[in-house]
């Protein structure tokens, strides 16, 4: 009887420990996505929603297919605004490894595209920039074209690349 | 033989009033041997210096378009001859690529407008697409007050726990299509397509079930024909107003601004396959003029067009002999 007793001390004990643990490993897990005014300018107007590779067809339709086959584990998106006028949305990628993100990257590079100093590497368009670092692959779109905009865009860039 | 715009005469007094869909897919099916007509009505003005869209335009436009579609000059008629009174009509957008590339609301509520003119009640309009997000893309606010025009998504109806099948489309459908609507306006946004190479209006109805994602392989080919065979999706989606205003001709369907062209146009017509068969046709020709390769050449041509109109799907014609396209 004894010994049953401390047994269910020593599992209940484990399960602390093991909350504990679990605990800091999500404390860990960076967010990529700056708050509301950490990017001067910029409010965070989303939820942050997480796809997994399966149900990113969810999300982004047949596109899914190019992001899993490069090796997508999950993605993550929200919707920004800056100034209380120009709307965008950020995507981030997170790769199996960073030539899933160097593929994708590649693959979306038209010839107006500017190179910027981002993460691993970085392209730039008038209302978009993407770019990679480590595993993770940021898009972010902006829905017009503002004579603003290619600068904002930049500096959101450079708030997400700090918290990579 | 008799022309498309004689159909839609004789289809007027019957057939395609007063939701006898099953008259309409049969009558369709003895007509496949007549041209399908196919109307793409541009207006260049249609956006402004700053890049938005006139709603008058887009209203004009659309009822040019209607009106050379059916032969009908005032708008009352002209629509009186496409929708049955007294049954709900749905209008399934396409919210997905976010807001940049969505059914534009302008064109959505000048349909409204115009089936409330024709008759139709508010309360017997469902504006619908996935999810409530979808819909705000599209610029839409959620409403499911039944007295009014009704917006909402398949998130909220939820789907039949019954599957149905066709080909290797094992599919449930939102409740919206199956249990709401009498008839389905399809209202697409013309779409490169990473996947199928083009997405208009049969892919369109990948919005319409629970698992789309399996319907991707292969270039969405046979998927994206089979689905429109199923006789919930063949029968009730009879008539597509495609929305070719804004569109992406390269990277979709998401929105890629750097890829974003202005058609002002839209593609209209009730042959599925004829008019999917315009709008690639309209792709291709940007590619070319901006220098891309063809979808063939990209490794996705959309095949599924041709799934549709082969004889065993019998969904419409792809054949330009046969298409009897009216550019107005």
């Amino acid at each position: 009887m004894k010994f049953r007793s401390n047994w269910k001390w020593a599992i209940a004990a484990l399960a602390i420990v093991a909350a504990t643990a679990c605990t800091g490993c999500k404390k860990k897990v960076a967010d990529p996505f700056p708050a509301t005014d950490a990017v001067t300018g910029w409010q965070k107007t989303s939820e942050t929603r997480t796809f997994a590779a399966k149900d990113l067809y969810q999300y982004v339709d047949g596109d899914a297919e190019q992001y899993i086959s490069a090796g997508v584990v999950t993605t993550s998106t929200s919707d920004y605004k800056y100034q209380g006028a120009l709307e965008a949305t950020v995507d981030v990628h997170t790769m199996t490894a960073p030539a899933g993100a160097q593929k994708i990257l590649e693959t979306g590079v038209t010839k107006d595209a500017k190179t910027v100093a981002l993460g691993d590497e970085g392209i730039q368009y008038a209302q978009s920039i993407i770019f990679r670092k480590g595993n993770s692959l940021v898009r972010i779109v902006a829905y017009e074209s503002t004579p603003d905009a290619p600068q904002a865009l930049l500096a959101l860039a450079h708030g997400i690349e700090a918290k990579l | 033989m008799e022309s498309r715009r004689d159909f839609l005469k004789t289809a007027a007094t019957g057939a395609l009033v007063l939701g006898s869909q099953i008259k309409l897919a049969a009558a369709f099916d003895q007509h496949t041997a007549a041209k399908s007509k196919v109307v793409v009505a541009r207006d260049a003005l249609l956006h402004g210096a700053n890049g938005t869209l006139d709603e008058k335009r887009v209203q004009a436009l659309l009822d040019r378009a209607i009106a050379s579609y059916t032969g009908h000059d005032k708008p009352i008629a002209a629509w009186k001859s496409i929708v049955p009174v007294g049954k709900v009509i749905g209008l399934k957008v396409n919210g997905l690529g976010g807001k940049g590339i969505s059914t534009h609301a302008a064109l959505i509520l000048a349909v409204c407008e115009r089936l409330q003119l024709a008759g139709v009640k508010p309360g017997e309009i469902v504006i619908w697409d996935r999810n409530a997000r979808d819909l705000e893309a599209c610029g839409l606010t959620i409403s499911t007050d039944p007295s009014r025009i009704r917006v909402y998504g398949s998130d909220v109806s939820g789907f039949e726990e019954q599957q149905e099948t066709w080909g290797m489309a094992r599919v449930r459908f939102s409740k919206i299509l199956t249990r709401e609507c009498a008839m389905v306006i399809n209202l697409p946004i013309l779409k490169d397509h990473s996947g199928a190479g083009v997405t208009f209006s049969m892919k369109n109805m990948y919005g319409v079930i629970n698992n789309p994602g399996d319907l991707h392989a292969t270039n969405c080919n046979p998927g994206v024909a089979d689905l429109n065979c199923i006789p919930t999706v063949r029968e009730k989606v009879r008539f597509t107003i495609g929305d070719a205003m804004t569109s992406v001709y390269d990277g979709g369907p998401g929105f890629h601004p750097e890829r974003l062209w202005q058609p002002n146009a839209l593609i209209v017509g009730e042959d599925r396959v004829a008019v999917d068969h315009t709008a690639w046709q309209m792709i291709e020709r940007k590619r070319a003029e901006v220098g891309m390769t063809t979808l063939e050449a990209a490794g996705r041509p959309p095949r599924y067009i041709a799934s549709a109109a082969d004889p065993t799907r019998n969904l419409g014609t792809n054949d330009p002999q046969r298409i009897h396209l009216l550019e107005v």
